[in-house]
């Protein structure tokens, strides 16, 4: 950083990019990386890419995943880790499932069971990671190891809700106005997206007003860049890490019920690997693992990135069950890799 | 005089309480008198012949005997990566699918089902335990030279793990038929005592060996106190945590062996399903620091029992096998807790202001 900081931004191009903060530098190479990407797919595959509603099915079915993305982010970003939110999405989806159907419940109380079990996996491994200093990545590995456990407690057979009223809600469509297509046999038709993805945008807008004009917002990066320096800064450490992961636990409760309204059933499956999806999402989005560094709208557009990979490697060719679990993690691995050789140039 | 014996009494007691013994030794305690005052029968063994017509013994205490062995091993490896690199594998359950996927592939020759073995089992072992360590390696690589936490590092073998397996034998189920097989996961004509038991009592010998003849344990605890002073001390850290990578691929690579051996086949996504939560457990029960540094191998090993003990006591009453990380979740939580260092100074606190009274 302070390498940047001495060369003057001389004007033009190369200017701009050397007075950038790290932040701003990350997310740039991501949104550039996704539009490249996807305008790529449109030339070299065309098929399904060139219809908006591709777009537009990428989103409906990543929203829980952009939300999730955005509460390890922030928990990222304050310099810890929650490996658990997966695992709590399995639960939300199989208590609201079993709440509905088998308890005859309404979707309103539904919402309610969604947060509140975000919210206490949140206020209990961020007590935990907070107040007792005890590693995030082993109390979360048991938070995610305890929600799967108990998810196939609460009822081990998946099914699919019947619920009225959810489902309802479930197929409720809002039409995105001017991005529809006319399909072959020459009818117009409308794009649409679903209710999650409107509260995952909603979240997005949130956090990233959060992060980026509030003092608490300030005080996770401050904590994630240097503990010490954010003490004499007179910022609550302590306080600041349990709030991160509360807030990621309420975030996954919310991506829960989102990912519960997309898939419309209770399974142990459910959401399996979402924590892994999540924590690549963010580091293509910029996010930091040694904390302090990291941006929401970069995180949205990593999990556009990640899942537009996915995508491609399918319609490829490649659609053997193996490859995508492949993949996946040598994406994640790559953006490792970069991360760790940006840091230590930094260094020197 | 009497007050001198109090005082000697206490000593040991507070000497017992600080032993890394301590918790492994509580654990199977109260394990034990749970078990033998809900149900005796827990503790019974009998005689049996088995489906190959061998004499061979039975009961819990033999099924924790031979399922603990296999865990006892990966504890071996976890306690050392635990010690060097101050982080967990979180990737021993798919690592442990691609080594067993591999020895199959070998055995089977790419023919799912093969008559006869197109290579020695001696052989498929080797060649598996080096695609084991090589996997391993890859983890050490990742941790060592690009500084990534141990837990993210092993994250991507732990989602790829299982494709990786499954890609190997292009997704079918390779059988193996010949009988000489199945020794290794089950019983060897003539001896009543499960083979895995040797296997451990061999792993345990070696490593024990290893500890005692080379500056292994010292190294690797040098290197998880404090990684600076022990690069200026002309050790080299990133070696060392490679190298403790590498040894814990061995252990996999023998417990892939033996988990492939019991069925005598593979499925690729329940096969050592949830091990790498046992893992960790046994290096917390058996008293290790989770964030490195000092280790003992032997309260790990024992660790690696009582994990056992407690699966087949939980089975006992009628857990289902995908609920039990629910419960083995609770007893992390609740070491960790007991080991935070805040907890301790708060009960070491408390313990001398209850000695400062009776003083006064």
């Amino acid at each position: 950083m302070s390498k940047n900081n001495t060369t003057a931004p001389s004007g033009g191009l190369r200017g701009k990019w050397n007075s950038m903060t790290d932040t701003n530098k990350l997310l740039t190479i991501t949104v550039i990386a996704f539009f490249l990407m996807y305008i790529g797919a449109m030339i070299f595959l065309k098929g399904g890419f060139l219809r908006t509603q591709t777009f537009f099915n990428i989103l409906n079915a990543n929203a829980a995943l952009i939300v999730l993305s955005c509460g390890l982010s922030l928990v990222m970003i304050t310099g810890s880790i929650d490996i658990s939110v997966g695992g709590v999405t399995a639960l939300i989806t199989m208590c609201c499932a079993v709440y509905l159907d088998n308890m005859g419940g309404n979707v309103a109380v539904s919402v309610l069971i969604a947060l509140a079990i975000g919210l206490a996996f949140g206020a209990f491994q961020g007590a935990l990671v907070a107040f007792l200093d005890i590693q995030p990545f082993i109390v979360t590995l048991a938070g995610m190891f305890f929600a799967k456990g108990m998810t196939t407690i609460v009822n081990s057979n998946p099914f699919n809700v019947k619920n009225e009223g959810f489902t309802a809600l479930k197929n409720t469509r809002i039409t995105v106005p001017g991005m529809g297509f006319v399909n072959p046999k020459g009818i117009y038709v409308d794009a649409y997206v679903e209710i999650g993805v409107v509260i995952a945008l909603l979240v997005v807008v949130v956090m990233f007003c959060m992060l980026r004009w509030t003092k608490l917002g300030r005080a996770f990066y401050a904590v994630g860049g240097n503990v010490q320096s954010a003490l004499m800064l007179g910022i609550n450490v302590k306080k600041t890490k349990f709030l991160a992961h509360l807030i990621c636990g309420l975030l996954s409760g919310i991506g829960g019920y989102v990912y519960f309204l997309h898939s419309g059933n209770g399974a142990v499956t459910n959401a399996a690997g979402a924590e892994m999806n999540a924590i690549a999402s963010s580091i293509i989005g910029g996010t930091m693992l040694t904390g302090g560094v990291g941006n929401i709208i970069g995180t949205f557009f990593g999990v556009l990135s990640f899942s537009t990979i996915q995508n491609i490697v399918t319609s490829a060719g490649l659609d053997e069950a193996w490859w995508t679990g492949i993949t996946k993690a040598a994406i994640l691995c790559l953006f490792l890799v970069i991360q760790s050789i940006v840091m230590s140039r930094k260094k020197k | 005089m009497q007050n001198q014996n109090k005082s000697g009494v206490s000593v040991f007691l507070g000497r017992l309480v600080r032993s890394q013994y301590f918790i492994p030794l509580t654990a199977l305690l109260l394990l034990a008198v749970f078990n033998l005052i809900a149900d005796p029968a827990f503790f019974k063994i009998t005689v049996t012949t088995n489906s190959a017509g061998n004499r061979v013994l039975a009961g819990t205490p033999i099924t924790i005997l031979d399922y603990g062995s296999e865990l006892a091993i990966l504890a071996i490896g976890m306690t050392l990566v635990t010690a060097a690199a101050k982080g967990q594998d979180i990737s021993v359950g798919a690592a442990v699918a691609i080594a067993g996927s591999f020895i199959l592939r070998m055995l089977s020759g790419g023919n799912a089902n093969a008559a006869t073995l197109q290579m020695p089992i001696i052989c498929a072992f080797l060649l598996g335990c080096i695609v084991a360590m090589l996997f391993g390696a890859f983890n050490g690589v990742l941790v060592a030279f690009f500084k990534i936490q141990p837990m993210i590092a092993t994250l991507i073998l732990y989602t790829a793990g299982r494709s990786i397996a499954a890609w190997f034998n292009n997704n079918e189920l390779p059988i193996i038929k010949d009988a000489s097989f199945s020794y290794i996961g089950g019983f060897i004509p003539g001896i009543p005592i499960p083979t895995p038991f040797f296997i451990m009592v061999i792993c345990v010998v070696i490593i024990t060996l290893v500890l005692k003849f080379t500056n292994l344990r010292l190294y690797a605890q040098a290197v998880g106190i404090n990684e600076n002073s022990a690069r200026l001390n002309g050790l080299n850290p990133a070696a060392i945590k490679i190298l403790s990578f590498v040894i814990l691929g061995l252990c996999v690579a023998v417990v892939g062996l033996i988990k492939v051996s019991r069925v005598s086949s593979i499925n690729y996504s329940v096969i050592a399903k949830d091990i790498e939560m046992d893992a960790i457990l046994a290096v917390a029960l058996g008293g290790n620091s989770l964030s490195g540094g000092k280790f003992n191998m032997a309260t790990s090993i024992m660790g690696a029992y009582i994990i056992q003990f407690l699966t087949q006591t939980l089975y006992k009453y009628k857990v289902p096998s995908e609920a039990l990380p629910a419960y083995k979740a609770v007893v992390v939580i609740v070491l960790v807790i007991m080991s935070a260092p805040t907890v301790r100074e708060f009960f070491s606190s408390r313990m001398k202001k209850v000695k400062v009274k009776e003083v006064a």
